[in-house]
């Protein structure tokens, strides 16, 4: 075996070994698990949260708006790596009605200030507690999203890493006029 | 097989990046944690349900929120392994006991391969010399794989 095929070998091996390790990433929740129509579409619990600016984050102030409602946390891997999405996503829709609402479920606010310069968040990030992971059923893993309709009903819950398609497309069929 | 010295330095070197990447994947990853220091829900339960045998010390090290929306009754709050503030109240509070204590560390914030915090915990138990720690394997979160199946679960502080 000449010395280029041992090289083209040991790249190959490289490059499979990445494919699998960023496979292996996406399917830590089942896929049934992912998504939950929520039956009977409820009202989503209302709530006052303090925002990072300070300020109080009222979610009935977003009424007639699409509402997504991100429980995430600075530590929470699969929560990072949506961000990023729900920023383009926020920057494509936000004409069209669309909100979104980060509640982080970091013990403090420190780490999530930091987070939020770093990565270009264009929209309110509050801080939630107990409280309000029990007002939503219980956020006992994180992610969690919830996207809730103009009329403030629950439309869908998504739970773990949801690719962003799915978001995208449920946001678009929400935009729609009925 | 005979290389020449240039062949040998390339397989050496890839040897080496294989390595290192190997290293990177797995190193923090709740994955690498062997099966035999790994307890399930159903197993955990029984024991804390037996009338018989040794309690182990229950330590979430995970998110203080979560915690207080529901945790493992009898089980302490230790703050997130995946801080060096986590690591060093672990250490703090498992230092003064017998090195075969019985104890279990969970977490369950997130699905198991993106767990920041059980891995670092488990490394600092073993590192101090445990060897009846266990951690609690919980593949997709405390709500789903402890509330959701009816397990004994306690709220607040």
């Amino acid at each position: 075996m000449d010395l280029a095929k041992k090289i083209l070998i040991a790249i190959a091996a490289i490059a499979i070994a990445t494919g699998l390790f960023f496979l292996n990433r996406h399917r830590s929740v089942p896929a049934g698990y992912r998504v939950a129509n929520v039956a009977g579409h409820p009202l989503a619990p209302e709530f006052s949260l303090p925002e990072l600016s300070g300020q109080t984050l009222d979610l009935s102030t977003y009424r007639g708006k699409i509402v997504l409602l991100d429980f995430w946390a600075t530590w929470c891997d699969p929560c990072r790596e949506e961000i990023p999405h729900f920023v383009e996503l926020q920057n494509k829709y936000r004409d069209q009605g669309l909100q979104i609402i980060g509640v982080s479920m970091d013990d403090g606010p420190e780490p999530v200030r930091d987070f939020y310069q770093r990565f270009h968040m264009n929209y309110p990030v509050a801080m939630g507690n107990a409280k309000i992971g029990e007002l939503y059923g219980g956020v006992l893993g994180l992610p969690v999203a919830f996207l809730i309709g103009r009329d403030g009903r629950i439309e869908a819950k998504h739970i773990g890493a949801t690719d962003i398609s799915v978001f995208e497309r449920e946001t678009k069929a929400l935009l729609q006029p009925q | 097989m005979n290389l020449s010295v240039e062949e040998g330095n390339v397989v050496f070197t890839v040897a080496v990046v294989l390595l290192i990447f190997g290293s990177a994947v797995f190193a923090f990853q709740a994955s690498s944690i062997p099966a035999s220091r790994l307890i399930n829900p159903e197993e955990l339960v029984k024991i804390l349900q037996s009338p018989k045998g040794e309690k182990p010390l229950m330590i979430q090290v995970g998110s203080h929120v979560l915690y207080e929306q529901a945790h493992i009754p009898g089980s302490e709050y230790i703050g997130p392994a995946s801080r060096e503030i986590g690591i060093l109240q672990l250490r703090k509070r498992v230092e003064a006991l017998p090195r075969n204590k019985f104890i279990v560390i969970y977490c369950g914030c997130c699905p198991w391969k993106h767990c920041p915090n059980v891995k670092p915990a488990d490394d600092a138990l073993q590192a101090l010399g445990f060897t009846n720690a266990k951690v609690l394997y919980i593949s997709d979160n405390f709500g789903a794989n402890w509330v959701d199946k009816g397990y004994p679960v306690a709220k607040g502080e």
